[in-house]
């Protein structure tokens, strides 16, 4: 073994899709997409759902420019894979009418909520940050990036497998 | 003779005058090694069978099932041999899953409550893995001493904790974060990650909310391979990142779908049909890709570079059942 690695990580600029060989089976039973490619090719902070499993999702998100507010009612995590992305996050004063305790998935909040300001968090590649519950977090990227939220399948969610799967 | 560990009785020779090791005995299954291999014998039909693995291929399946508490579904530890979880009870089977034995009734499978069948394998663990070889390691770092008769042990590498948070590591009361002065130095594999934090900047108060870490540092401190460890809970969802290094021990036939977000580097799956291990596809997957692993196949990953992926659970309980009664399509996406 040679003793000097090189890791490779992915990005917006200069990924590579891997591949399938089928020998038999159908391919889209692997639902085979690539976050960097999805990211490529979707607005600012769409909400692309790249993995499902019984209503629990993983999304990917370009991140460019300034977000709107968002919230769940639930705890939610994102990974920044590509940039550098600051998340704000708001302590909101009544939680409960900003999202009702069982929406399911995060929501999109009209304006600023009204809460107490909990601080910022700069993420880098490979940065994970926790979106607390009873928070409203918003998100900044000066130049594009991609953010993989790990979160509950909602009115957000984008679904499009047909676009981003090898078929 | 029978050794007893902790209360459970385990079946054990006493160790053999010529290779130092010890035999066990499970129900009706006998496990033995020898300078190089592991013979796993049952009878069926009447008939005595046996089956023969590397013990260090034997040793490295054997610690993932033990570290894992039997994992979800199927552990087989090569095309004969393995496990099935029911959470609570396990089954040991020998040929279940291999149509040539199953077709002629000489497989066997026996049904374990999980704590005998545990503490079996401890101690066939402990007994087998001599002084200097891991068998969580990738065999670039560790010794070639699996091989030979008894020579000590390595408790320290089989008795390791299994890492599990409880929301996200670092925060007050869960899982720590990884340094080198707690027993974490980065990985020779991943010496040219950035050990860069997140620059957090919370309010008074907000301290215990406020919370970031790198994962990517995290993992590249990794002191095992292949070892899904949870580092984010959303209810049922778990995020268990892993580095993986030379090839999964084990053939993982999950009672569920998962899914593979490959974080650094490149991964090939093998894809087998669950019950018969016939080849369905290969899966190669570079940074950025995200695959499906459907609930009715067996895969096994090969990762020539040490590298990071991300392995993505849904825990919930009732699922194994949803899909047993058709309930749910082995795929988790129709389009």
């Amino acid at each position: 073994m040679t003793t000097e690695f090189h890791t490779v990580f992915g990005s917006l600029s200069d990924f590579q899709r891997g591949e399938l060989e089928i020998i038999n089976d159908n391919p889209k039973n692997y639902v085979f997409s690539n976050i960097f490619d999805v990211a490529t090719r979707s607005r600012p902070y769409e909400k692309v759902v790249v993995a499902i499993n019984l209503g629990y999702v993983l999304e990917t998100l370009r991140a460019e420019g300034n977000s709107g507010w968002f919230a769940a009612a639930h705890d939610e995590f994102a990974i920044v894979m590509d940039g550098e992305v600051d998340v704000e996050l708001l302590k909101l004063d009544s939680p409960d009418a900003v999202v009702a305790p069982q929406t399911r998935g995060s929501v999109a909040i009209e304006g600023t909520p009204a809460g107490r300001k909990m601080g910022w968090v700069k993420c880098r590649r490979g940065h994970q940050v926790l979106l607390p519950r009873g928070a409203a977090y918003r998100f900044k990227a000066t130049r594009p990036g991609v953010i993989l939220l790990q979160t509950v399948e909602g009115a957000l969610s984008v679904k499009k497998w047909g676009e981003i799967c090898y078929t | 003779m029978s050794q007893t560990g902790g209360a459970l009785q385990v079946a054990a020779s006493p160790a053999s005058n010529e290779t130092g090791y010890r035999s066990f005995e499970l129900g009706g299954f006998s496990f033995s090694r020898d300078e190089y291999f592991v013979r796993i014998g049952w009878e069926a039909q009447g008939q005595k069978l046996s089956h023969k693995m590397s013990a260090d291929a034997f040793l490295r399946a054997m610690m993932r099932d033990v570290a894992w508490g039997f994992f979800y579904g199927w552990v087989n530890f090569d095309s004969m041999i393995g496990t099935r979880n029911l959470y609570g009870k396990v089954e040991f089977y020998a040929g279940t899953y291999n149509p040539a034995y199953k077709e002629r009734g000489l497989d066997h499978v026996e049904t374990f409550d999980s704590r005998q069948i545990m503490a079996t394998f401890k101690a066939i663990l402990d007994d087998w893995t001599n002084e200097g070889f891991d068998p969580f390691a990738a065999p670039d770092e560790t010794g070639k001493t699996w091989l030979g008769r008894k020579n000590g042990n390595n408790r320290g590498a089989i008795e390791r904790e299994r890492q599990a948070c409880k929301r996200m590591p670092g925060l007050p009361g869960d899982a720590e974060l990884r340094r080198d002065d707690n027993g974490y130095p980065v990985n020779r594999a991943f010496a040219d990650v950035s050990q860069d934090e997140p620059e957090v900047h919370a309010e008074p108060g907000f301290e215990n909310e406020v919370h970031a870490f790198s994962l990517f540092a995290y993992l590249s401190r990794s002191d095992v391979t292949w070892n899904p460890s949870v580092s984010s809970v959303l209810e049922r969802s778990l995020c268990c990142p892993t580095t993986e290094e030379y090839l999964l021990p084990i053939k993982h036939g999950n009672d569920r779908v998962e899914w593979f977000i490959q974080l650094s580097d490149e991964l090939e799956w093998q894809i087998e049909d669950k019950n018969t291990g016939a080849p369905r596809a290969k899966v190669i997957m570079k940074a950025g890709d995200v695959a499906a692993m459907p609930a009715d196949i067996r895969h096994q990953g090969y990762s020539k570079k040490r590298s990071m992926l991300l392995v993505w659970e849904n825990a919930t309980p009732e699922l194994p059942q949803m899909y047993e009664r058709g309930e749910l399509k082995p795929y988790p996406v129709e389009f």
